[in-house]
């Protein structure tokens, strides 16, 4: 008996390892929600209306909920730049503001990009402060470094100050928050294309170049 | 206490310890498997270190090879613990292996990432303590009393 012992001991744990893992896995899935039609890129005030660039009639549409101080997000930010030079026309991207309390700086960098916005110059503030991530998110005052990003892009700086501090800005990252949590949000980067969730695994390069291109088939068949 | 009792105590001290660092690594591969590790969410540090391209071989993440480390570690010491003497040497080699990986992503963490997991660390820390335990096993001339 004794001599089967071992075997059964490690049998036990390797099945109990793989049963966790797979109960782990399925909790772990997240349960992220389609955008319903009617309320994608929906306008219904100035609060609401999303950031898009490229062809707006363009047939695939990825929608990013993203966190300017997370990592990830901006690694993609780099590729979804990749993306639009390679699908040109056929595709548009939107960003929300989905900032995490986890991250120190993430609220006043959306609201930077929200400031910079409201000058017409959202995306160059947005491309800026993912380049720049690295050096603003360790920094002790991130507003200085903003304010310096300001003036790089061509701002005019007292009125991205006040507008950073103003109501119109806070009102369109807590609407993108909002909208986001009313889809099941949770994590940065979330993605969407044609309004259908991005499967997390998908999260990289091929995974979005093959979702995008099912969409192209999609709608092409339609 | 005998030396061949202070050894079976080592090797059962060892294959509970890699029991810690096999639920960290099997946390850590259902993290990288369900795309978690791919987003921020959780810890900001964690995100940057397991989001990074170190955390992947091949399109694997490393963690899944952690935990079949772990595992190994478990089997050849409760092998061991019953006196089969080959699982020694095997799990010898394997926290050897192990060892040096971590040491591998410690620097990564250190040095090129600047930022520090706490699971990844509670792993190094789960090997450094496995290597402490082979290194304290009773020399091989002992085999008598295993």
């Amino acid at each position: 008996m004794k001599r089967y012992l071992p075997f059964a001991i490690v049998a036990v744990v390797a099945l109990a390892t793989i049963g966790i893992g797979a109960l782990l896995y399925r909790a772990n899935r997240p349960h992220v929600q389609s955008i319903p039609q009617d309320t994608a890129l929906s306008a219904k005030g100035d609060t609401e209306s999303p950031h898009v660039r490229g062809n707006p009639e363009a047939p695939v549409t990825l929608e990013e909920y993203g966190d300017f101080q997370c990592p990830p997000c901006g690694m993609l930010a780099t590729f979804l730049g990749q993306l639009e030079k390679e699908y040109d026309s056929r595709l548009r991207v939107v960003f929300r503001n989905f900032p995490l309390t986890i991250h120190e700086h993430a609220r006043e960098a959306a609201l930077a990009a929200e400031a910079a916005g409201l000058q017409g110059r959202f995306w160059e503030m947005h491309d800026l402060l993912y380049r720049e991530q690295e050096a603003w998110s360790k920094a002790p005052n991130a507003r200085e470094l903003f304010d310096s990003y300001a003036g790089t892009i061509g701002l005019d700086l007292d009125k991205f100050k006040k507008d950073m501090d103003g109501e119109k800005a806070r009102a369109r990252v807590d609407a993108d928050r909002q909208r986001g949590n009313s889809l099941g949000i949770q994590v940065t980067p979330t993605l969407f294309i044609n309004n259908q969730p991005v499967d997390p695994r998908d999260k990289n390069p091929e995974g979005i170049r093959a979702e995008i291109n099912a969409a192209l088939a999609k709608k092409s068949q339609a | 206490m005998t030396v061949s009792r202070f050894r079976t105590i080592i090797f059962v001290v060892a294959a509970v310890v890699s029991l810690a660092g096999l639920a960290d690594a099997t946390y850590l591969s259902v993290q990288a498997l369900t795309g978690e590790t791919l987003a921020c969410g959780g810890s900001p540090d964690c995100s940057r270190v397991l989001g990074s391209a170190y955390a992947r071989v091949g399109g694997i993440p490393v963690a899944l090879f952690g935990a079949l480390a772990y595992f190994c570690v478990f089997s050849f010491a409760t092998f061991a613990a019953f006196g089969y003497r080959r699982a020694r040497a095997f799990l010898i080699t394997t926290v050897g292996a192990m060892f040096l990986a971590t040491l591998w992503f410690l620097y990564v963490q250190a040095f090129l990432l600047h930022a520090y997991c706490r699971y990844c660390l509670f792993s190094a820390a789960i090997t450094f303590l496995l290597a402490g335990l082979v290194i304290a096993l009773p020399p091989r001339q002992d085999r008598s009393a295993a």
